[in-house]
């Protein structure tokens, strides 16, 4: 055990975990990485190309080495940060990216190897021969270098999004964070205080400065109480806010329930999209280390991380401890775990005048310059002027400066700025709104956090027009500690910048010969910076390096860009509830109840769910039913809901104007009592949508459209008013939902109405093909009825009020029974338009016009309508395809839809297609399969025999082109 | 991204539907002798600035209103938006 005395964690309790099957016991307060330390374990996990064995080497999110699978089954979490993991009881983790057990892994012979493996190895390896890359190479590289795998099982809990608005949004607790929190939420303002941790603090917390010359977690718990207590602010510790996008809104996510062993009702993580008028970004900073041979050994760690598990979580890697540091914070570590009883092998410092700061050794003048130690740290060479000797040590802190988190003030492409004083990139231009703050802004001292945040806090508020008073902040050390400028200590060995990525000081060096040197292709080439830490202790070395190579300044070489989000995001939670059947809100019919109670199968259609078919008793295969369904409307009368089928009431004096500049062919005609079939064109001169208008009134028409262009069409008729017609005196809603609609088709069709409607005269004199009415049915309630039909048949759609739709539905079926009333789904419905030759969907595709639907006359030349300019282009007026019907020459042969046609004999390509079937079906009337399809000359070629192609089924079929109304082409029955 | 609806205030570009260049308020006249060419520019041509656009959205989540919203295709910033409607009826006045 490596437990030391003190800390944030309550010994009262045990927590018991395993790490690769082995039990250790913890405290709550401890995350994974930190009781791990104080049980003894360095030893966390393999790198990524090399296999190396590695251990922890920071204490927050910045970690790259200490991923890890949390939990089994459905829920193992892989890539998991072992020092982001809050400890709780039961907690399981296995460690990644090794065959065989941890400490003698198989694909450590990669590293024996490493001089192969070289930035850049597998572009230049693995070319030839060209095919072996995806079948071999590809998935043998990924299985031996890599993170953790997927569980590969559906996930278990839930997730969830909301919304936030703010006046101040404060990222980060620490102290900059804290008093920009208090200064705001004083003022009245509302704040959101979010930050990572678990605990408020942020680097107090792992700190043993003195605030007010008391422990700073006093000063914090004061804060806590006062928080607690205030209505406008809300705390979100577990929270990362990961992007800043426009306009203040910040993308976070709360993790509500990761520190549980199950989420239980809770859902396991929350996304919020926050929207705040200013934000203080008080993100803090993270520390550097510095590469020199062999430096990727468990328990070489960065010193600012060994002292936070010593002050935050009484752990320690190793009883005897050194630190490689080129700053004064760096002898901090030495002076805290010196106090802690914790025995210092020695500071190394190359800084010439280097003093001790406490009763420690310091080896000024030198620098580090090689390690041993197989699976974690055991020595450390120590150089000076070309004098080495060696030290034991079982960890090794190293310190090369701190770069502040610029990340969310450069989320927006504003890259940061390099300042020399400091060795370090400061925000640069930054975001709108946001105020950088503490030792993300450069104030790294505690002092300059806390004042540094109060003060914009203040700032940010007077922008708003409120007024805040800074409030009386502690005492607090105020030391600077700029570093001295070595970013690395040269050296024949491999010395690693980005551990995650196992990228060394070599590779940047054959990255700068290779003249890959801009960061952006050092990056993409080493992948340096990749990954799931995003080179957060990495980049700005590595940049340094590739400085030095180059003789470029560091300022002149820059930084990549940075993006979201700030650290990984789970699909699961940016997907959050938008699951299964919650992926899309889903639309019921307004029969739906009754439709499923008469044992219908659903089909989705777009966010509908419509009935498809009603199978009997009996009837085992689905064309069995569709069949029947066919045949009982064509010789008694059928039943269908149509209500999904778009509906726009357009009201107003000019309504007739508005249609008709809308339609293609003509509306304003329309008599009162009439409807008319309508076609849309783009203004590019496409068909577009089709549908009905009824003239209920001069100023009154109710227009239809295709179900799954409602949305669209809608959308466009409002532009069409709006924006092109605003003068017109017309108005519009969508009335979709408000009306059931059943069809009632067949013979029988106006038998059966008559037996519904009150008193309404339907005799073909009286309510003629094509007329529409508002009437009363079933005694009193108000109806509407179109004499329309998709089906070829006699026919009417009768209109409801939505929630009268099922009642009707029973209503029909049960006065029609002498009559053969027969419910039909939608696959009757496409078999009995498709034998009707109607276009829908699937020739309305969007690349098809007026002129290849047959309805080249409809299109108005005398008018002034959407598309009909462009209808008259060259282009599409030499278009010779149409719209034929087509019939297997042996019945017995399918018609496949998208199925390509060529003349017989020719040979099959894109200059020889004469067109494609768009739609097919089983006729019961005519007993083969037939087919709708768009035909070269079409209108010239009825009788001949052509070829369907479908090489995706080897399948060729021959065809014989036909009129597309199989059934009635006078339309006697229409009109009956 | 926010949207300030002249109307309603700051509303979230989710409930937007974004159409593009705020020009398709020009539409041509179909029946003058030009009207071939012009629908080809009105329907196929548009500017692609690096700067302010001006540009249509639709409030589809919200109350219907056709906006032209002027942003600034490089920061995203968003200078103004007017109802569609007003500025065409204004356009028609000149």
């Amino acid at each position: 055990m490596t437990r030391l005395a003190g800390g944030l964690i309550d010994r009262s309790r045990v927590l018991n975990f395993t790490f690769n099957g082995r039990s250790y016991a913890g405290h709550p307060g401890d995350t994974l990485a930190s009781a791990l330390l104080a049980n003894g374990v360095r030893l966390m996990g393999r790198s990524f190309k090399y296999h190396r064995p590695r251990g922890v080497v920071a204490a927050g999110s910045e970690e790259p080495n200490a991923l890890v699978t949390l939990r089994d089954g459905a829920r193992a979490e892989p890539n998991t940060r072992a020092t982001g993991v809050e400890l709780f009881e039961g907690l399981t983790a296995r460690s990644q990216n090794h065959v065989g057990p941890l400490g003698f892994d198989m694909l450590a012979v990669n590293d024996l190897l490493s001089p192969f493996f070289a930035a850049g190895f597998y572009y230049k390896t693995f070319m030839w021969p060209r095919a072996f890359w995806e079948k071999l190479y590809e998935p043998a590289i990924r299985r031996a270098a890599g993170l953790g795998a997927l569980s590969m099982q559906a996930d278990p809990d839930a997730y969830e999004k909301g919304f936030l608005h703010c006046d101040l949004l404060v990222i980060g607790a620490g102290p900059a964070g804290l008093a920009a929190a208090l200064t705001a939420a004083r003022a009245g303002a509302r704040v959101i205080l979010a930050d990572e941790d678990f605990r408020l603090g942020g680097r107090l917390l792992a700190e043993s400065h003195l605030l007010n010359e008391a422990p700073a977690r006093q000063w914090v718990a004061g804060l806590e109480a006062e928080f607690a207590s205030l209505p406008n602010l809300r705390v979100m510790r577990r929270t990362t806010v990961w992007g800043a996008f426009d306009h203040g809104v910040y993308g976070a996510v709360e993790r509500v329930s990761d520190h549980l062993p199950t989420p239980g009702e809770a859902p396991r993580q929350t996304l919020w999209r926050i929207t705040a008028k200013r934000a203080v970004l008080a993100a803090g900073a993270t520390e550097r280390h510095i590469p020199f041979a062999m430096n990727d050994r468990p328990g070489i760690m960065l010193a600012g991380a060994l002292r936070a598990y010593a002050n935050r979580w009484a752990a320690c890697p190793a009883k005897r401890v050194a630190i490689f540091t080129n700053n004064d914070d760096g002898h901090r570590t030495a002076l805290d775990l010196a106090a802690k009883g914790v025995e210092i092998a020695g500071v190394i410092d190359p800084r010439p005048d280097a003093k001790p700061l406490g009763p420690y050794p310091v080896y000024a003048g030198s620098v580090v310059t090689d390690t041993r130690g197989r699976l974690g740290l055991s020595a450390i060479a120590v150089t000076r002027e070309g004098q080495t000797q060696w030290l034991d040590a079982g960890a090794l802190g190293v310190s090369g400066g701190w770069n502040p988190n610029v990340h969310l003030a450069s989320h927006q492409r504003g890259r940061p700025v390099w300042d020399d004083a400091q060795q370090a990139f400061l925000p640069g231009a930054g975001i709108p709104g946001q105020i950088v703050a503490g030792a993300a802004a450069g104030k790294g001292s505690t002092h300059a956090a806390l004042h540094s945040g109060a003060e914009a806090a203040r700032a940010a508020l007077q922008d708003l027009g409120l007024t805040a008073h800074l409030p009386d902040l502690p005492r607090a050390e105020d030391g600077a500690a700029p570093p001295h400028p070595i970013w690395h200590v040269p050296g024949k060995k491999r010395a690693w910048v980005d551990f995650q990525n196992d990228v060394t000081v070599k590779d940047i060096k054959l990255a700068h010969q290779e003249n890959l040197r801009p960061v952006e292709h050092l990056k993409r080439w080493t992948t340096l910076g990749m990954a799931t830490d995003q080179g957060k202790t990495a980049n700005v070395t590595a940049i340094a390096v590739m400085a030095e190579l180059t003789g470029q300044s560091i300022a002149q070489t820059g930084t990549t860009i940075y993006r979201p989000p700030y650290t990984p995001v789970s699909l699961a939670v940016l997907g959050g509830g938008d699951t299964g059947a919650h992926f899309r809100p889903r639309r019921l019919t307004p029969s739906h109840s009754w439709a499923k109670a008469q044992g219908a199968v659903f089909v989705e259609v777009g966010p509908w769910l419509r009935a498809q078919y009603f199978p009997r008793p009996g009837e085992t295969h689905w064309r069995q039913a569709v069949d029947r369904e066919v045949l009982a409307t064509r010789a008694g009368v059928g039943l269908c809901d149509v209500t999904t089928l778009g509906k726009v009431d357009v009201q107003g004096a000019d309504a007739g104007i508005f249609l008709d500049r809308l339609y293609a062919n003509a509306m304003a005609s329309l008599k009162v009592g009439m409807v008319r079939y309508g076609l849309m064109l783009r203004e590019d001169g496409h068909a577009y949508d089709d549908g009905t208008c009824a003239r209920l009134a001069e100023d009154h028409y109710i227009v239809t459209t295709t179900t799954a262009q409602a949305g669209p069409v809608y959308r466009h008729m409002e532009f069409a008013r709006q924006c092109l017609w605003p003068e017109l005196d017309v108005q519009l809603i969508s009335t979709t939902d408000a009306w059931a609609q059943v069809s009632v088709a067949g013979p029988h069709a106006r038998k059966l109405l008559e037996r519904v409607v009150d008193g309404f005269d339907l005799s073909n004199a009286a309510f003629p093909f094509m007329g529409c009415a508002a009437l009363t049915v079933c005694g009193g309630l108000r109806a509407r009825l179109f004499r329309i039909s998709f089906s070829g048949e006699l026919a009417y759609e009768l209109a409801v009020p939505a929630r009268y739709g099922a009642a009707l539905m029973a209503r029909l079926v049960e006065v029609g029974k002498d009559l053969g009333a027969t419910p039909y789904g939608t696959e009757a419905l496409g078999v009995l338009r498709i034998e009707k030759g109607h276009a829908a969907g699937n020739e309305l595709n969007g690349q098809t016009t007026a002129q290849m639907l047959g309805m080249g006359r409809m299109v108005s030349a005398k008018k002034d309508a959407i598309g009909t300019v462009m209808t008259r282009r060259e282009g599409l007026m030499a278009e010779t395809r149409v719209l034929v019907g087509l019939q297997p020459v042996d019945a017995a042969q399918p018609v496949t839809a998208g199925a390509h046609l060529f003349t017989e004999g020719a040979a099959q390509g894109t200059a020889t297609d004469q067109g494609w079937i768009s739609s097919a079906c089983y006729s019961p009337h005519l007993g083969s399969m037939i087919g709708l399809g768009f035909l070269a000359d079409g209108a010239a070629r009825m009788g001949e025999v052509i070829l369907a192609a479908n090489p995706l089924q080897r399948q060729e079929v021959r065809l014989r082109v036909t009129s597309p109304h199989f059934i009635d082409p006078e339309g006697g029955r229409l009109r009956d | 991204m926010l949207i300030p609806h002249p109307l309603l205030g700051l509303r979230d570009a989710q409930e937007f539907t974004y159409l593009g260049d705020a020009r398709l308020l020009d539409r041509p006249d179909g029946l003058a002798p030009d009207a071939a060419e012009a629908f080809a520019d009105y329907v196929y041509l548009r500017d692609n600035p690096a700067g302010l656009h001006r540009e249509l959205w639709f409030h589809e989540q919200g109350d219907r209103s056709w906006l032209v919203v002027t942003r600034d295709t490089v920061t995203h910033e968003i200078l103004g938006a007017e109802l569609a409607r007003d500025v065409a009826l204004a356009r028609r006045s000149k």
